[in-house]
């Protein structure tokens, strides 16, 4: 997106933007169905990039902080929408589901017009993400439950 | 030599037939869905994403499905489904110190900051079949929950070594170059770590178990401890173009393997504990431990250590352990090879011909 864009007033941070597509990313279909349909009923966004499915591939390191190493591939959908009022959004998400794609690359271009950010924040956003922290919460004191002090025993003499 | 042969569209349409009928079992029986296999088979589904080198549970699950549970023919599946998308790009390192942690033990230290955490394990089960799991659908009881006493990233347990200067360093790529991809340019030997780390992490789990088992029984010994073993989920990021930021796109599950193996050193540099890595999609930990013995065996001559063993040679084991294409040769010598066969049947009666003539000639003398 050009600086001279009409929308660019309201383009939000790059950090801001990859604040909300984390937040797509782990939000499932409904949740981002509902929250556009809360947040913009009306909603008239031109397909810029008609959804499509391929492949990334993923990386590790040698040791966990080493040399790179290509590990594996992954599927992603991705999507490119633009809004009526400009703000030109991009989906990008592990999977298979096109939909997902499409409707995380509408959050991302309503995320960039400053009226519809408060709502986004309200509807989707705080939603998901409480989802998350309950859910990573829950995963985290069922882990530490299993949390295990070996004894190491004195062998005997013989 | 495999010679193409046309004919039998209707007997190999009905053979298909019959495999559908086969794949369904008996119809008394309800259908399984992919979302059964995904959620309760979740294992075999990992073991297919990882060897099938694509991750993806949906699509392992329906693989696993279709192939009646052959595991080989499920990842195969995967493989060829992945040749039919576009690459959109290579995604950031995994940050593997920033994992949301499900187990995470350590051989090497009982007391160790972070704690050792069993999670969902095997290990200290009796091994006993479970009879009730045969029964109708009981209850599971809801996992126990403990207080969590710190949200804090839990550290390698090789970096409370390394504190010490104890253990090897993990060198950063020297030549500024990106990492090789073997799914974009054939193998060459002698292949560099990050290629062998690829191919390793792809590889079939029994044939790099028994090269780990034979390393450890003397063929290539290295005597190594579980340093760590971590499984749980952690973030992957692409850095898209058109947005110029890397994109968060999900989570993954991986399990990562790390050894705590014996010296080396010289007369200038002090003796350190060397080490061997594993990384693989989903929770396979067996395949994860499996790996990282074998790519500490192949480091062999790297650290200067006497090689030889099955498991230190690259070639041999880098060539032999995807199951994909050793299926594919194996299995190809089930197609028709009947005018080889012919051509070998003139040769052995030729042969015997002669051998004959030989016996009667010399009878006669």
């Amino acid at each position: 997106m050009s600086a001279s864009h009409p929308a660019a007033v309201g383009v939000s941070s790059s950090a801001e933007r990859r604040h909300v597509m984390a937040v797509c990313a782990h939000a499932t279909l409904a949740e981002l169905a509902d929250g556009i349909a809360a947040v913009a009923p009306d909603l008239a966004a031109t397909v810029v990039r008609p959804p499509e499915l391929g492949l990334v591939m993923l990386r590790g390191r040698a040791g966990g902080d080493g040399a790179p190493f290509n590990l594996g591939e992954a599927t992603v959908a991705r999507a490119a929408v633009r809004l009526s009022s400009g703000e030109m959004g991009l989906g990008y998400v592990l999977g298979r589901s096109l939909e997902k794609a499409r409707l995380a690359a509408i959050v991302d271009a309503l995320a960039q017009v400053p009226a519809h950010r408060p709502a986004l924040q309200r509807a989707l956003i705080e939603p998901v993400e409480a989802r998350r922290l309950r859910e990573r919460s829950v995963t985290a004191a069922e882990t530490a439950a299993t949390k295990v002090d070996f004894f190491t025993l004195v062998r005997g003499e013989d | 030599m495999y010679v193409a042969v046309k004919g039998g569209e209707a007997a190999i349409a009905n053979a298909h037939r019959l495999l559908a009928s086969e794949r369904r079992g008996d119809p008394a029986v309800p259908e399984i869905s992919p979302d059964q296999i995904r959620e309760q088979l979740s294992l075999a589904v990992d073991r297919v994403m990882s060897e099938g080198s694509l991750y993806d549970r949906d699509l392992a699950a329906l693989a696993i499905k279709q192939a009646r549970g052959d595991m080989i023919e499920a990842i195969f599946l995967v493989r060829a489904f992945r040749t039919t998308l576009p690459r959109f790009g290579y995604a950031a390192p995994l940050d593997t110190a920033a994992m949301q942690i499900r187990r995470r033990i350590s051989a090497t230290y009982k007391d160790l900051p972070g704690g050792q955490l069993l999670g969902p394990t095997f290990d200290y089960t009796h091994r006993l079949i479970d009879p009730a799991l045969a029964g109708d659908e009981t209850a599971v009881p809801a996992p126990l929950r403990a207080q969590i006493v710190s949200t804090e990233l839990v550290p390698h347990v090789t970096g409370l070594l390394d504190g010490e200067g104890l253990i090897e360093r993990n060198a950063p790529r020297a030549d500024g170059l990106p990492a090789g991809d073997l799914t974009r340019e054939a193998l060459e030997f002698p292949a560099d770590r990050d290629l062998r780390l690829q191919c390793l992490s792809r590889g079939d789990e029994g044939f790099l178990l028994g090269m780990a088992y034979s390393t450890q029984r003397g063929f290539g010994r290295t005597h190594p401890f579980a340093g760590e073993i971590r499984m749980g989920e952690v973030e992957v990021e692409l850095f898209a173009e058109e947005a110029g930021f890397a994109i968060p796109l999900g989570e993954i599950t991986v399990t990562e393997f790390e050894t705590v193996n014996q010296f080396t050193g010289s007369e200038s540099a002090p003796p350190q504990f060397t080490r061997g890595y594993g990384l693989v999609f989903g929770h396979c930990e067996r395949k994860a431990m499996s790996m990282a013995l074998v790519d500490r065996a192949l480091r062999a001559d790297e650290l200067g250590e006497e090689s030889g063993a099955p498991a230190q040679d690259q070639e041999f084991v880098l060539s032999h352990c995807d199951n994909v294409a050793a299926t594919g040769f194996v299995e190809h010598l089930k197609l028709p090879h009947y005018v080889d066969f012919q051509a070998e049947l003139g040769l052995i009666r030729k042969l015997r011909r002669e051998h004959t003539a030989r016996h009667v000639k010399e009878a006669a003398e």
